[in-house]
């Protein structure tokens, strides 16, 4: 039963969209020019970037000093149960207890250590706590959907929560998220900064999706899913899923001619 | 295929397999050489619940002599506000040195650890309180380092806040000097009050701010 009103645009539309976009990445990664590991900011498939992209060229920027390092966050900011998304409430929640593991690194693969790692995410019914979700599905009392954990001293974490749910969302009609948990990393410069989203292995949401999809290089698509660890998971208690973190750093342009605006 | 645990019916997990693909590391010992860097996402609509936190826009308290507001409102490509971004702000201290004082969530009443996180009103605006930073180079004017996200834009995006009343400063500094003059006023925050600046951000469009890469774009 559809009772809210639906936007005309169909999947097939977007679908054919996302095929082109995709198309003309491998040409040009085909006529060697390097991809992307993050998303195209310019992606039309993904309506609410149409406004909100900029039209210039970013500009490169030395990093001084205060690029060149994060804020500290430390173990008196973030107590050791909040890595423990389902005994927030008095209740057990709802859903698929899941355990999600790995590592944060930066793009030498030395480790991030002591860094804050948040996240967000729906309840196992694809329902978000935050007040603007209007998805008719139910709230789980027993569910917020928000947890914060500190690196330890090999960047590793370690996360237990509910796999989420899909969840439906009106980018065009009958447009629905893959279930995905929201990450927010700080790495050692605050010019590493990431926010991203964490996916799980073969969602079939996945080439449908233009969030997902806005990431042009399939290698660097396939990072954000997770992958599912047998190791992790626990005997009579939850799934494991392990997913590693890299958070290049910034480039100074000092060797670099003077205008060196080409970013 | 170092499969050890059966698929399910569609073979999934083997289309998924991890092992292989750069950026991911099955072991934590297993290291091969330069690793890829993790894609952005959009932060979302719904981080209004997760990511803002208690004094999270005063980085400063804000009855101390050297606080500053520092504040300004989010436009889109249509000139409209926007009601759903979140803004952090990073900032060295008045020596123009970067805050090491653990604790960036812990609002100590009389400390400054530098980063601040506001979301912004259903009109666009935000504010934080903090204090003016030193300069920290020779020949740099200080500035404020400023990430946005939001619904809609898929990677943040980072730019820096300097400041209208160090006009002295701001002639000589490296970035100002060098980017298009026409554009240079979108990285100046104006004082419109008593230890006030005024820092309105365009993401597209006519008077579209400048927003910086720092080597990690690609």
């Amino acid at each position: 039963m559809q009772t809210n009103p639906q936007p005309e645009l169909t999947q097939e539309t977007i679908s054919a969209e996302l095929a082109e976009r995709h198309a003309a990445a491998r040409e040009e990664a085909a006529a060697g020019r390097p991809m992307r590991a993050h998303p195209s900011r310019d992606f039309a498939p993904y309506r609410s970037t149409t406004l909100r992209h900029p039209t210039h060229e970013l500009v490169r920027a030395d990093p001084e000093e205060i690029e060149l390092v994060s804020p500290a966050f430390g173990h008196t900011d973030v107590a050791d149960d909040e890595a423990d998304l389902t005994i927030q409430h008095s209740g057990e929640p709802l859903g698929e207890r899941i355990i999600v593991t790995g590592r944060v690194l930066d793009g030498d693969g030395r480790p991030v250590r002591n860094q804050l790692i948040e996240l967000w995410q729906a309840n196992a019914s694809g329902r978000y706590v935050h007040k603007r979700d209007q998805h008719p599905a139910p709230l789980d009392p027993n569910f917020t959907g928000v947890g914060r954990v500190i690196t330890g001293e090999d960047g590793s974490y370690r996360l237990t929560t509910i796999k989420p749910g899909a969840y439906p969302w009106k980018n065009h009609r009958n447009a629905w998220r893959p279930a995905h948990i929201h990450f927010s990393f700080f790495g050692t410069a605050f010019t590493q900064r990431l926010v991203t989203q964490m996916y799980f292995p073969g969602d079939p949401l996945f080439a449908l999706d233009p969030i997902y999809q806005s990431i042009l290089d399939p290698a660097a698509r396939e990072r954000l899913v997770a992958t599912y660890d047998h190791g992790v998971s626990e005997p009579e208690w939850a799934l494991g899923y392990r997913w590693d973190v890299v958070l290049t750093g910034p480039k100074s342009t000092w060797m670099e001619p003077e205008d060196a605006d080409h970013a | 295929m170092p499969e050890q645990y059966p698929t399910d019916a569609t073979g999934a997990a083997e289309a998924f397999d991890a092992t292989d693909r750069p950026g991911a590391h099955t072991h934590p010992d297993e290291h091969r050489g330069p690793i890829g860097q993790t894609p952005s996402q959009t932060v979302g609509p719904f981080f209004g619940y997760a990511l803002p936190y208690e004094g999270g826009p005063d980085v400063r308290a804000p009855w101390l002599p050297d606080a500053i507001r520092f504040h300004g409102t989010l436009y889109d490509g249509a000139g409209d506000p926007i009601p759903d971004a979140i803004i952090e702000i990073w900032g060295a201290d008045a020596e123009g040195r970067p805050s090491t004082e653990r604790g960036a969530f812990d609002r100590d009443q009389h400390g400054f650890a530098g980063f601040g996180r506001a979301a912004v009103a259903r009109d666009g605006h935000y504010s934080f309180t903090t204090i003016k930073p030193g300069a920290m180079r020779e020949g740099s004017a200080p500035y404020l380092l400023v990430a946005v996200f939001a619904r809609g834009v898929l990677q943040h995006l980072f730019t820096r806040a300097y400041f209208g009343d160090e006009s002295e400063a701001n002639a000589t500094d490296p970035l100002l000097s060098k980017v298009d003059p026409a554009r240079r006023d979108t990285l100046i925050a104006e004082p419109d009050d008593d230890r006030s600046y005024r820092f309105d951000i365009r993401l597209q469009g006519e008077g579209e701010t400048i927003f910086l890469d720092y080597g990690i774009e690609v």
